[in-house]
């Protein structure tokens, strides 16, 4: 008996079954307590659909083997500037989905520049990469608050009205706001479907499981896996790492401007600062570790993470009325669960 | 008489996952006894020690049935703790010693002598007393002499050669007081002869002072040597219980591997080749390995032959393959097929046709956590492109082509798996190493280095490994240049044999030629004599 929980335990893996476990108990309390479901559900598609490529940009890093892209912040802010000279030069047309598409292609060889520099920087401290990250993320969000005043975009959109430099937010209503959202979407009852947005998130995991599968893709994943391995098979183990890094610079950049979208919002300034943690602790969540990563742990962690937060947040508020109980609950449960993956090594074999 | 007994284990059953690795196993140990227990890779023998040990893994694993009895009561263990506090030691394949530390300080690390000092008292603690260096010093000084290892005791552990740091693990253990049963796993794996055979004698004279002795080992030679009595197991099961007087070396290799083993061997012979093609010209190559070092080789090597490299650890004949396939940066000029061989490059070796099974399995000859077919057609998929579908430019896994590909050389090589997607993290020491050979097979090489083949593998699938090499050279005309520490296997399947010593070629013998040449050439003193005139020994 006590073997059996063992193994199922250890088939589901902790960190899934507890905030599987946490996830279904809120919604009970939800539909207990006649919180509107429908809305809810609602929030949930949408939330899973918005930071799913973020999480996704976890896949490329740990593949390679530089571990959970804790530096995510440079591809977001690669995927910021994409989106603003976009906007700045008015490639919005419908043909351009709004925006969206041209906020993409921008963003690519800031990108890939980036990333590559980061790379360099990756494979000269090998084996201290998730510290170094963190710490890249950090400066470089800072490194562009300068920027972000000083940068000479003319745009009234997304210039203060008054004084110098960039808004805090920049509405992207008139540009690519929700387009992908609205994208063949369609409501059952309450519940609102976001199908462009869902399928875009679907594509993007099918194009890197693709890739994984491809001679270069399977190159980086034994880069990652056994740099000696690699090495004995005539690969360039460095090589690939900066390929991997690159990659999830740029699925960071593209993961930030469908959460822009999504969210009809573009933030800027000390927005990015954070924005790597969720998608870490959501791959881990999913079942991934600091070394192994599929792409089903993606599609789960950021469904159950993200479900948990959105579901929480009203639960919360209603119980415990005062006070800000959900945003404590989600910090605690993002950095709980980073915690505890890097305190173990392994993961679901 | 139970009381005769230092340790009884009693119908072991262990499973892992549903995965019978122990099926009523008994064992016994009598006082002062030198007890062999030996069996193939996979066959329980570390699970069985596990078990005795108490290790956190047989726990974490639903535990095992079964009772065990030291000086005839019933124990039940729980951790390696306990076990060492009723009396059981262990000397480790790998050494755990601390290289910075005297040998006195790695022989008593955490059973110091101490004596108080002023802090000690106040605080009441014995954790602040001081070393009583002189009591420690003389401790590990009887006890380095009850093993019969003459070394200063003050000497630190880092640099010291491999068969010295097995010699202090030993006193390590019996400095315990209360030592009862001291387990030795494998211990001669790692060393030379003649340091093997010091450590038999040391086995023997502790077994003479009343300290019972488990032998775990692959070499049956050796547990025929000292051993009283023999335990063979297979597949889990007990096979048989032996009085090493009463059977032989043939006798425990077919126990073991449950089918008629030719452990003599007769002189397998390669295919004929031309002494005058040569197909690997190496030219003064030098490669900077640490702990194997080539300061300067010249080799050439026959199309068509299969060619030894032989030594003693450590002096570099490890690094030879190893530079040839780029992994360690070298120097000097080699000449493959005519054509110059790009040094430093691993993919152009590999692209010229080399293959290479590297040494070390677990740590380069193997992705641990991918499955054994991806291991196979890996380096073949990268290199040569094969194993893919294509789509314009882009590429994906052909998984059907990989399937039966894999399929066929598991079957051909007789690897032991549950199906081809396993992980080879799961494989015995055995069927790894078959992985890494079909791995360099699935190149389809012209040449293959094949380093240390037969490294922790039992005799059986040593066996099929060098049969394998010899089909490999007979049928398919490859070049095999196989480096290795075992002089019987080198001898057996190879024409010349090359002897390394100080990172460059003693000499060059035949299979036939004398073990004294042999021996000679290793310890570096062949030279000396041929120098000094003394004796002519043809090449």
């Amino acid at each position: 008996m006590n073997e059996t929980i063992n193994n199922i335990v250890k088939r589901i893996g902790l960190p899934r079954l507890i905030i599987g476990l946490l996830f279904l108990a809120t919604c009970l309390t939800a539909v207990m307590i006649d919180l509107p479901f429908g809305l809810i559900v609602s929030d949930i598609l949408r939330r899973f659909g918005m930071f799913g490529v973020l999480s996704l940009a976890m896949v490329p890093a740990i593949q390679c083997g530089t571990g959970p892209n804790f530096a995510l912040p440079i591809g977001i802010i690669c995927g910021i500037l994409g989106t603003l000279i976009a906007i700045e030069f008015n490639l919005t047309s419908p043909l351009l989905g709004y925006g969206f598409i041209s906020a993409i292609i921008i963003s690519l060889p800031f990108a890939v520049l980036s990333g590559w520099l980061y790379g360099l920087l990756l494979n000269k401290i090998k084996g201290s990469e998730m510290l170094v990250a963190t710490y890249t993320g950090f400066s470089i969000v800072s490194f562009m608050q300068i920027a972000w005043v000083t940068l000479p975009f003319k745009h009234p959109e997304m210039r203060w009205p008054i004084g110098i430099g960039l808004r805090v937010t920049v509405s992207l209503a008139s540009t690519f706001g929700e387009v992908l959202n609205k994208l063949w979407g369609f409501s059952i009852g309450k519940v609102y479907f976001p199908t462009g947005l869902i399928l875009f998130f679907l594509a993007c995991c099918a194009v890197v499981w693709v890739y994984s599968r491809t001679k270069a893709g399977i190159e980086m994943s034994a880069a990652g896996a056994n740099p000696k391995f690699a090495a004995a098979s005539g690969i360039n183990v460095d090589k690939n790492r900066i390929i991997g890094t690159i990659l999830s610079t740029f699925l960071g950049a593209v993961g930030v401007i469908v959460y822009s979208l999504s969210f009809g919002f573009l933030q800027l300034y000390l927005a990015p600062l954070y924005m790597a943690f969720p998608a870490v602790a959501a791959v881990l969540i999913g079942g991934a570790s600091t070394s192994k990563i599929k792409i089903s742990h993606v599609i789960i962690g950021t469904f159950l993470f993200q479900g948990l937060l959105t579901v929480a947040m009203p639960v919360a508020n209603e119980l415990v009325p005062e006070g800000n109980l959900s945003e404590m609950l989600r910090v605690i449960v993002q950095n709980g669960i980073i915690l505890y993956a890097l305190t173990r090594i392994g993961g679901e074999s | 008489m139970a009381e005769d007994y230092v340790l009884q284990m009693k119908n072991i059953d262990k499973e892992y996952y549903g995965n019978k690795v122990l099926k009523g196993v008994s064992l016994s140990v009598r006082k002062g006894e030198i007890h062999g227990l030996i069996g193939e890779n996979g066959a329980g023998k570390s699970t069985l020690m596990n078990i005795l040990f108490g290790m956190p893994v047989i726990h974490s694993t639903g535990g095992f049935s079964g009772e065990i009895y030291l000086n005839g009561d019933k124990v039940d263990l729980k951790s390696p703790y306990e076990a060492m506090k009723m009396g059981i030691g262990m000397v480790h394949q790998e050494f755990m010693l601390i290289p910075d530390f005297t040998i006195t300080e790695n022989i008593k690390l955490n059973r110091e002598t101490t004596q108080d000092n002023l802090i000690s008292k106040v605080f009441r603690s014995d954790r602040l007393k001081t070393l009583n260096t002189g009591s420690m010093a003389a401790d590990a000084k009887k006890a380095l002499n009850r093993v019969g290892l003459t070394i200063d005791e003050w000497v630190t552990v880092a640099g010291l050669p491999v068969g010295h740091m097995q010699f202090i693990e030993i006193a390590r253990e019996i400095d315990k007081t209360g030592l009862r049963l001291l387990v030795f796993d494998e211990p001669t794996a790692v060393l030379t002869e003649s340091e093997a055979d010091n450590l038999l004698s040391a086995m023997k004279r502790l077994a003479e002072s009343g300290i019972s002795i488990l032998f775990i080992t692959h070499r049956l030679s050796e547990v025929i040597q000292i051993a009283d009595n023999i335990t063979v197991l297979r597949d889990g099961e007990l096979v048989a219980d032996r009085k090493s007087a009463e059977t032989n070396v043939a006798e425990l290799a077919e126990l073991m591997v449950g089918r008629k083993v030719d452990l003599k061997g007769k002189e397998k012979q390669s295919r004929e080749y031309q002494e005058s093609e040569v197909i690997l010209d190496i030219k003064n190559l030098q490669v900077d390995m640490p702990g194997e070092k080539v300061t300067g080789v010249d080799l050439k090597i026959y199309k068509g032959e299969i060619f030894g490299i032989g030594g003693l650890a450590g002096q570099g004949k490890v690094g030879i393959a190893n530079g040839l396939m780029g992994l360690y940066p070298s120097k000097g000029e080699v000449i493959f097929k005519g054509e110059k061989l790009e040094l430093n490059n691993t993919k152009s070796s590999l692209e010229r046709g080399l293959a290479f099974v590297s040494e070390d399995r677990r740590g380069v000859g193997l992705l641990l956590d991918s499955s054994i077919e991806l291991n196979i057609v890996f380096t073949t998929m990268q290199t040569k492109g094969k194993f893919l579908k294509r789509f314009g430019f882009f590429s994906q896994l052909d998984d059907a082509g990989i399937r039966e590909y894999a399929a066929k050389i598991i079957q051909d090589l007789d690897i032991r798996c549950t199906h081809s997607q396993q992980l080879t993290r799961q494989l015995s020491g055995g069927n790894q190493q078959k992985v890494c050979v079909a791995r360099a097979l699935a190149l389809d090489p012209e040449t293959i280095l094949v380093s240390e083949p037969t490294r922790g593998i039992d005799v059986g699938a040593k066996k099929l490994v060098l049969d394998l090499l010899i089909k490999l050279n007979k049928e398919l005309g490859m070049t095999i240049i196989m480096t290795s520490s075992e002089l019987v296997e080198l001898r057996s399947i190879c024409n010349r044999i090359a002897i390394i010593f100080k990172g460059k070629v003693a000499g060059i013998l035949k299979a036939s030629n004398s073990d004294q040449e042999f021996g000679l050439m290793m310890a570096g003193e062949y030279q000396k004599i041929e120098e000094d005139g003394e004796g002519r020994l043809n090449e």
